[in-house]
């Protein structure tokens, strides 16, 4: 069971309700194929450093979740077929990288004020 | 043979005395700040590491380890995949 990282971008011109629905869907994709979300954020409309597919903004997901190697080739078919995603990227997150997370996660759920230092 | 060679060399009188500027230690700020994870997701801790065109910056201006150096270029692809940072720009601090 290895932890993973996932982020990719929306297209920007989806309503709320799809793009729930579209978060649903990969988040049932991992849950269905034996994963488990660790944690899961929603960046919302970010300018793009360079346009993608003509669009200069994108609307961003992070997926933080455990599985196995075949989840991720699965959930990234599944990325490929789905139009409305224009990039994905996920990775296999090493020891330091689920620390950092975790501790990421927490001073945000904590909402504390003082800067987030980078660890 | 060394002796003659020192000899001949303090012939050369240098108008100004030479100037070697003393160079800063250069110290890798990962290991002094203990960091052990580059985040792709943040572009400003990143921006430290590119110039103004958007390219990472080799070791020796930076002066970070090799083992650090790769996380950085590693987190700098990631972030640019992503359109965090740009892939070249101009004028981007």
């Amino acid at each position: 069971m290895n932890n993973y990282e996932s982020v990719f971008i929306a297209t920007p011109v989806l309503s709320d309700q799809q793009l729930e629905e579209l978060f649903g869907k990969f988040r049932g994709v991992i849950t269905e194929n034996g994963g488990q979300i660790v944690n899961e954020e929603a960046w919302g409309v970010r300018k793009l450093a360079y346009p993608i597919q003509k669009k200069t903004t994108g609307y961003y997901f992070l997926l933080e979740f455990t599985g196995e190697g075949s989840l991720v080739d699965i959930l990234e078919t599944q990325y490929r077929r789905d139009e409305r995603v224009i990039r994905f990227l996920t990775f296999r997150q090493d020891k330091y990288a689920v620390e950092y997370s975790e501790k990421r996660r927490n001073k945000l759920a904590g909402k504390t004020t003082e800067k987030k230092e980078e660890e | 043979m060394a002796a003659n060679n020192n000899a001949q060399q303090s012939e050369i009188r240098y108008l100004n005395p030479v100037t070697v500027d003393v160079r800063k230690k250069k110290y890798c700020r990962f290991k002094k700040a203990g960091i052990k994870y580059v985040d792709y997701k943040d572009p400003e801790f990143l921006k430290k590491f590119l110039n103004e065109q958007g390219k990472i910056l080799p070791r020796r201006l930076t002066g970070t380890s090799q083992k650090f150096q790769k996380k950085v270029a590693q987190a700098v692809k990631r972030a640019r995949h992503l359109a965090i940072l740009p892939f070249v720009t101009d004028l981007m601090k």
